[in-house]
This record gives C-alpha cells, structure tokens and sequence, in this order.
C-alpha cells in the first residue's frame, strides 16, 4: 500500500527534467513494479528462460545472448505484425498522446508519455533496422541496445495497461497496447515476465481459470452463491456444470466466482438465467473468459482461449455466451475467431427468449451479457422495478477494452437506464470511448505495485469524485471483473464513500422473479430506498 | 543540442547551395542532377518503403473503435469512429487524412493541485495548426503545377485566383504561402517551447520543420521581394520535366537555395517520419472495419499451438469432478 | 500480402501523380514562345531601349506599374523621367503600350506560360491590335 495520503499523492509534477530522455537511467521505484516471474509458472506453460530472478536486484541472469535474441525476436515480429511495423515509423511525436495516458497524468513521468513509452522501442529498431539510425545514431533518435535499456522496457511496459486511449487520438491510429504487446512478447522470450501474470496463466492452463479453482471448488462457490440466493429470494436456482446438450455455454472471469463485489454480480448472472429458464450450463475447463495470457504473448492468449470452443464442441452447444469482463471481450472480440475458428460447430447465436438474431456476432458465435439483457429489456421480457436501485446513486465506468476495442458503450446504459433512476454520467472527456483506465489492467492489479496502480487510477477516481461531490454518487457501475476488484481499492483511496457494482448486479436487484419473496434488501444485504430497518414494507410488490 | 543541431544542419545545407552556386558555378549540379537524384530517391524510396510495409503481416482485426459498435437496429451505430464494413471505413479514412478527426478530439488535461482536480478541456491548437499547415502545403504544391506543366489548364488558375482572393499588393500574395510559413513557424515554436514536447522531440523532428520554413522563405522571398524572372524558372523545370533540362544564367542563388532545399526534402522523405503520409493509409488501427465478430478475419501465418486438452484436465480432476457430481466423460 | 491489390492500387495513384508533369507535357503541345516583340514603333526607333534595363523589366514590371498606378492615382504625379532627351509619363497606355502595342504577343504569351493573371485591363482599354 502507499504510505502517502490521497492529497500527497495528487501533487504531481508534469516538468521533464531538463536532461535528454536517453540520459536519463531508470530509475526503479518500490511500489510501482510488480515481483519478477517464478521459475515453475513459466516452466508451466514451457516459456523460455525460466529462472529464479527478482526485479529488484540488479543481476537479472540473463541468458548470454539475449541481445541476439530481442533483435531476432523483433525482426521477425516486424513482418508478423504491420501494426508494429507501421507504428514504429510513421510516428511523427506531436505529442497529442501525451496527456492522454492515465500513468503520464498520474505520475508526471515523462516516459510514460504513450509517445516516449514507444520511443524505448523505436530508439533500437531505428539502430537495428533502419540504414538512418545506424549511420546518424542519435541525431536519427537511435540508441544501443543495453541492459539498461531492457530494464527501462520492463519497466514501462508493466507501466502500460494496454488501454488504447493514446491511440483514440493519434492522427495514425498508433495504438500503444500493440507496441506494449510486442515488447512483452520480446521480454517473454528472456523469462522477464512478471508473477502477476504468470501465475494466473500457468494456473489457466492447467486448471482451467486465473486463480486456480478446481472443478469441486468451483461447484461450491457456486453453491454458497445459490445459498445466498435463495436466502435473499426464496427461489432455489439450478447451475449445472459442463452439461452436455445444453443450448448455451456461458462464459465469465473466474474472479466473479470468488470475491465481493464481483460475486454479487454472478449472482446476478444466476439470478437472470433462472428467470430465463435459460437451457445453459458453466464448465469447470474452460472457467475463465479472462485471458492473461494475452499479456504475454499472442501465442499464450491463443492457448488459453481456445478451451472456449473446445469445451463448446465437446458440449455441443448452440452458441457461446460472454459475462462482464474488459480484456476478455477485446480477446473474443478482435482475436478468438481468428485464432481458434472458424466455430462452424456453433450456430449462429438467437436469443431463445427473443428470437433477436445477434447479427453482429454470427461467426464468433459469442455474445456479450451487456447485448443479451439489453435485447430482452427492449422486448420487455422482464418484470422490472428500477425503485429497488433508489438507495443508490451510480454513474457509469466504461472498462477500456470494451469501449475501444469493440465499442459497447450504449448497451450498457441502455440496461442501467432501465434498471434504475439515479444514473449520472462523468464529463465527457473521461467516459465512452475516452473512459481512463482503472489503472490496474493488462495484468497490473498485484499488490506490490500499489503505488502505480492508486497513481494509474487518479484520473478515473477523479472523474468518480467529481461526480460524487456534485450529485452524491455513491455506486461505480462496470462490466469488467478486473475493474470490480481494482476499482473497490481506487475508490476507497481516492473517493471513500463510493462502492463498484456489476451492471448485470444492478439489474438483478431490480428484476422480480417469479415466486420471489417480499424482497427487504438487495443483493448484499443493503436495505431498499423505503424498507425502514427489516419492517415490511407497506407497498410491496407481489410475490 | 537538439534544435541546435538541426538548425546549424539546414544553415549547412543553405552553404552548400551558396557555395556551389556563387562560387563553384555547379548551376548544374545544382539545376539538374541533384532533382533528379532527389525526385528518383524519393518515388522508388516512398515505393519501397510501402511495399515493405506491405509485405508484413495483418494478423487481426484491430480497429481501435471510437464510438459505438453495430449491434442492434434501435442502438445508434457510429459509422465513422466504428465502421463495420469497408465503405464505412473509406468514411473513417478520409475524415482521418482529410479533416484529422483523431486530432480533433484532442484534449488538454490540467491539474489544479489545491483541490487536486484533473481537468480535461477541449484543445484545438493543435488541429488547427495542423490542417492549416498540411493543407495549405498540398495547395502550394499544387500551384506549382503552372511552373511544372504547360500548356496550363484552366482549372489552376481558378486555384491561383482563389489562393489569391483580394488582391493584396503585386504580385498577388497568395494566402496559403503566409499561412503555410505561420503554422509551420507555430509547429516549431510549439515543439521548442513547451517543456513536455520539446523533451520528447528528438532533432530529426525539428529538422524538417525547419528546412521546410527555409523552402517557405525562399519562396515567399523569390515572388516577392528579390524578384527572379518567373519565365526563366519555368524554362527550367519544364526542361526537366521533358526530359530536356536547360540552365539559364539568369536565375539567382535564391532560386537554387530554395531548389535545393526542396531536393533536399525529397531525398529526406522516405527515410522519416514524413513517411506517415502513406503510413496513414496503412494503419490497421484505422483501416479495418469492426467486424470481426460477424466475419471471420484471417491470421495467414496462424499456427497450431500446444494445449491443455479436456482430457488432460479431467485426467487431472477426474475424481474430484464424480465426487461433486459434475459429468466426466470416462468414468 | 494480403492486401496487395489495394497497395498496388495505392501506388500506381501515388505514382501517377508524381509523375503527372512528365506525362502531361509529353503529351501536350506546349504554349507557343516565339514572340516578335518588334512592333512598327520599335522598329523606327535609333535605339532600342526600354525605360529601365531589360532584365530589370522582365522581373519588376509588376511592381513598377504598381508603383505608377499609386504615385498617379493618389499624388497625381504623372512624370516619370527623362531618358535620352524624352519625357517619359507613368502612363500603361500611353508609355508602355505605345511602343508594345502587341499585348496578345507582348504580354499574354508569357503571362499564360506562367499562369499569370492579370488585372490591368479590367480598368484599361485594351489595345486594338490588327488581329491576324
């Protein structure tokens, strides 16, 4: 945790320091670095290098080639990837992105500037691959490759959460999550990985999700929140598990499995099936819709993902359904297909409560949780009492990769519109498709990195305050599990008084349910806007 | 240093045209060889370049999506900063390279560090700036035309005598050349005065800034104050654009600097960031349409990757999972 | 290559327009330059002489009938100077083209070649010229 107070911390100095960026060494600060990968997640998985290393020390036991190796390794992803190729030329450093990045505006270091962060890189592709930088040198922005320069990578590129906001504001699209992307991968390649993300890739790979949950641990997580259910409701819902014939696969971050608030959230996913009488079924192999593998390399992401269509032909079901999650949906979004498809043993996915045909989907298959309610609120085929949120003043946090990476930002409101009545949106330069970052993503919500992470957050937790001081907001809704965790301690930083909620938990508190009880609290136990201390309330719905 | 050095660069190369001319008579070296060195490097270098970013892969489909998908028929799809399909992205790319709609949405973020309050306020300097500038150099090269072809078509000096609308002083000054000479002298300022970007600019950044302010004032100083003869000038480079070139003693060393210094721009092109021009079109974070959930995108160098199989796993749990009642394959 | 054929296209566009003052002036006839400057005027003259030095004219014309037009309009100063015995007046009509009296050679030639417009006669009568 960072010792110093939130008004300590929000005294940030944006003056570079008058020394050239080149000179400048790194310099690696406590609290803002996660730990070094363990040996045994990276043997997990068979990633190269793996070693006992700690990132705090100064020997990092790298293998004896490893410049050959980074040079190799960026030479052959600068034909794989246009992306990376273009990006590393064509920047002309007008420095629009500057500001843009939540690190840069929480920090005030200049080398996490989107354009500087990329500059680490391009200074030794200049030096590597163009015949400019090799005979101009540093008059061309070119450097050498040395272990210095390696720690500055690792550094700042666990200093970026992937969230693409520079790139919504470059004149050529440069996307810093793909430059970030390519440096892991050449890290991976010498076993500079960090644990927070190894580990929960190697626990993916063998046990199916990021926190290791065996398939008996999962059925009785699952059983507390059926427990919770019924005692909260009086109706008894019924998940099955890896269910062969049901007609949907349903798909969620195994962090909505395990802690509040993201557990009030399943509930809500529980709660709504029931409603539904939805034909569907969990699996206990492919339990993560997360996908840290993605923040190490394409193929890892690759690996992990495709449990998803595996387990969906072993099940024969009709078509995949999707929880709330950031990452996970840039992943089904813009890569499952294309790397584990074509899914021609699915069927293009129809709502059975509708009849919607989600068109937008047709080949992944795979339908965002957010499209499904908003479909069946606008069919109108749930009974709906919005008053059952009045105890709660919520505002709206767009997860990054969902609002730049695939673009749900209405649907969203749509089902929060409906479902409650006290909704307020932050100003506009910090939501929809210039939503700031949790601070936490692509892999960075350890606890070591505390400092970063409340730093990283600044900006969104301000927007939060501002709302909060103005109209009393005191709920942040999300659909993204690694906002609900990261977000709770953003929040009780920056803005106390302000808790996080999953939209599809939102929706769950206003949806009555058939031969549900006299409802007196909502999902957590809070008492309704109008249930005086447990007493019955006079105008209750019917049961 | 790293404007020094760009600086004294581009007074060097002002030298070396006023030493070849005035006093090595290289008229030319100077008229002749180095445009077409110069013109040659840059249409094969631009060419090259391309084709080798051609070359690499586009593995995915990654539009960075600003706005809203398209999803359902009552939900308000965002065509331009989400297209779906590749006629939207056509939309997307023109207001991209002929409007800079990225640049447009620009913000400036302010801290005000008592309440310790983020601020984020719409900035436009930026925009503005740059499409004054990048346009209006495309219709200063553009007016050159009358220098380059002959016989003129109508059609440039309609361009001329709009460029020179309300007639000020003689010969008419043309808008775009005070424009142009402002908003480059403004991207200069800008990158030498504001602390953050002068740190991240590096000298290849300043150099062509301020080459391109030489050419600028070259220019204006060739049509306005130390006049050269117009039919002269054009004698030349029709000569060169017919294969045919002739040197006339008549033309000054200002022409040859401000030649020069535009030969010195072509050969500069293709090996920096002035590429962005046609990196632009190929940006797959721009020039791909949304979709690839409802289409298939290919990864042509796709391979097959180790897994962790369903059956590995229930080998692993295959007693826990019969012992909570979850269905197993083997029993 | 994926897109090859959109690249391709790309460049060809590019390319065309690079090159366009190559193909466009191998394929046009080009603006006729061979211009008899001698007019009856000029012929009968003992020395063949502008008011200023020929180079000079050629550069500065424009801004010497600028000047003219100023100095008469707004100080009514008509006289431009003796030049070898001869007043010469600050007159467009009576000065230049009394002697230049082919504007459609003398002055439209080049000022088409360079693309030059010109407002002068907007205001000023044209020469009649005996047209062929």
């Amino acid at each position: 945790m960072s010792n110093s107070k939130p008004d300590e911390l929000s005294q940030i100095n944006y003056m570079p320091p008058d020394e050239d960026w080149m000179d400048t060494a790194v310099h690696m600060k406590k609290g803002m670095y996660c730990h070094g990968a363990n040996e045994n997640s990276l043997k997990t998985v068979g990633f190269p290098n793996p070693r006992q290393w700690s990132s705090s020390e100064t020997n990092w036991k790298l293998p004896e080639n490893w410049q050959e190796i980074v040079i190799k390794g960026m030479a052959e992803r600068l034909e794989k990837y246009r992306s990376f190729h273009i990006f590393m030329d064509i920047c002309v450093r007008c420095g629009a992105c500057a500001d843009k990045c939540h690190f840069f505006l929480g920090t005030g270091d200049p080398k996490n500037m989107p354009v500087l962060r990329a500059e680490l890189l391009r200074s030794i592709y200049r030096r590597e691959f163009t015949k400019a930088g090799r005979i101009l040198g540093r008059f061309a922005g070119a450097r050498e490759l040395t272990e210095e320069v390696l720690k500055e990578w690792w550094y700042y590129f666990f200093q970026c959460t992937e969230c693409r906001r520079c790139s919504v504001f470059c004149p050529y699209g440069i996307d810093t999550a793909e430059i970030t992307m390519i440096a892991r991968e050449l890290l991976n390649l010498l076993g500079l990985n960090i644990e927070w993300i190894a580990g929960p890739v190697a626990n993916c790979y063998m046990k199916g999700n990021h926190l290791g949950l065996e398939p008996h641990t999962i059925k009785s997580s699952m059983e507390f929140l059926v427990d919770e259910i019924e005692e909260l409701t009086g109706v008894k819902v019924e998940p099955t598990f890896n269910r062969k014939g049901a007609e949907i696969l349903f798909v969620t971050p195994s962090g909505d499995l395990f802690a509040d608030p993201g557990t009030y959230t399943c509930m809500g996913y529980l709660m709504l099936f029931h409603e539904l009488g939805l034909d569907y079924t969990w699996s206990t192999y492919a339990s993560e819709g997360g996908n840290f593998g993605s923040f190490t390399s394409n193929e890892m992401g690759k690996r992990l993902n495709s449990k998803i269509y595996a387990e969906a032909k072993r099940l024969g079901v009709k078509w995949i359904l999707g929880g709330e999650c950031g990452h996970m949906w840039r992943v089904l979004n813009q890569y499952m297909d294309t790397w584990n498809g074509p899914a021609d043993f699915l069927e293009a996915p129809v709502s059975p409560i509708t009849g919607t045909k989600f068109e937008n989907a047709a080949s992944t298959k795979m339908v965002h949780i957010s499209e499904f309610t908003a479909d069946l609120l606008k069919h109108d085929r749930l009974e709906i009492d919005p008053s059952r949120n009045d105890h709660y003043k919520v505002t709206y946090h767009d997860s990054c990769n969902t609002s730049r990476g695939m673009g749900l930002l209405e649907e969203p409101r749509y089902i929060i519109n409906k479902v409650c009545k006290n909704f307020f949106e932050m100003p506009e330069n910090t939501i929809r498709e210039k939503t700031f970052c949790c601070g936490s993503g692509s892999g960075l919500n350890a606890s070591e990195n505390m400092e970063l992470r409340l730093r990283g957050g600044f900006p969104r937790a301000n927007a939060v305050k501002y709302v909060h001081n103005k109209f009393g907001v005191d709920m942040l809704a999300c659909i993204c599990a690694i906002d609900r965790a990261a977000l709770t301690s953003l929040m009780d930083y920056w803005v106390p008084g302000v808790r996080v909620i999953g939209v599809t938990e939102l929706l769950a508190n206003a949806m009555k349910m058939k031969g549900e009880n006299d409802r007196q609290t909502d999902l957590r136990g809070d008492p309704l806007a109008g249930a005086d201390d447990g007493e019955a309330k006079e105008d209750s719905e019917d049961a | 240093m790293k404007i020094l050095l760009p600086f004294l660069g581009v007074m060097g190369l002002v030298i070396v045209a006023f030493v070849g001319v005035e006093l090595l008579n290289l008229q030319y070296l100077f008229g002749v060889i180095i445009p077409y060195v110069a013109f040659i490097t840059f249409m094969v270098g631009v060419a090259l370049r391309v084709l080798k970013w051609g070359k690499s892969a586009v593995p995915f489909c990654i539009p960075t999506t600003s706005g809203q998908q398209k999803s359902f028929s009552w939900i308000k799809h965002n065509r331009f900063d989400n297209p779906s399909n590749n006629l939207e992205v056509v939309g997307r790319m023109a207001l991209e390279v002929l409007l800079f709609r990225s640049l447009f949405s620009n913000t400036a973020s302010s801290l005000k560090k008592e309440e310790g309050d983020l601020v984020h306020g719409s900035s436009k300097w930026l925009w503005i700036a740059g499409l004054a500038f990048h346009w209006s150099f495309f219709i200063l090269v553009f007016r050159h035309l009358r220098l380059f072809i002959d016989p003129i078509p109508p059609m440039l000096y309609l361009v001329d005598s709009l460029d020179g609308l309300m007639q000020v002083g003689v010969p008419v000054l043309y808008w775009t050349g005070l424009i142009f000479l402002i908003s480059a002298t403004y991207l200069f300022i800008r990158r030498a005065v504001i602390p953050q970007v002068r740190y991240l600019s590096l000298p290849n950044d300043h150099f062509p800034l301020l080459l391109l302010i030489v050419i600028a004032l070259t220019g204006l100083v060739m049509r306005y104050f130390i006049k050269v003869d117009i039919i002269y000038v054009k004698d030349l480079t029709i000569g060169l654009f017919k294969l045919n070139p002739v040197i006339s003693h008549h033309l000054g060393l200002i022409f040859y600097i401000h030649l020069f210094m535009v030969s010195v721009l072509l050969i500069y092109f293709p090996f920096s960031k002035l590429m962005h021009a046609a990196g632009v079109f190929l940006s797959p974070t721009r020039n791909m349409p949304n979709n690839s959930r409802r289409i298939r995108h290919i990864n042509p160098w796709n391979y097959p990757v180790k897994v962790h199989s369903y059956e590995e796993y229930e080998d692993d749990f295959r007693e826990k999972m019969k012992g909570v009642g979850i269905p197993v394959e083997k029993e | 290559m994926p897109d090859k054929g959109k690249i391709i296209y790309l460049l060809v566009i590019f390319i065309a327009i690079a090159a366009f003052p190559f193909i466009y002036n191998s394929l046009a006839t080009p603006v006729d330059m061979k211009i008899k400057l001698n007019t009856p005027v000029i012929d009968s003259m003992k020395v063949k002489q502008c008011i200023v030095p020929k180079e000079e004219m050629r550069r500065g014309h424009m801004k010497i009938l600028n000047r003219w037009r100023d100095e008469v309009v707004r100080e009514s100063s008509r006289d431009f100077g003796m030049i070898d015995g001869v007043m010469y007046e600050k007159s467009l009509q009576r000065t230049c083209m009394h002697c230049h009296s082919n504007k459609s050679e003398f002055c439209d030639r080049c000022h088409a070649y360079a693309s030059v417009d010109i407002y002068c006669w907007d205001c000023h009568l044209a020469p009649k010229e005996n047209k062929p």
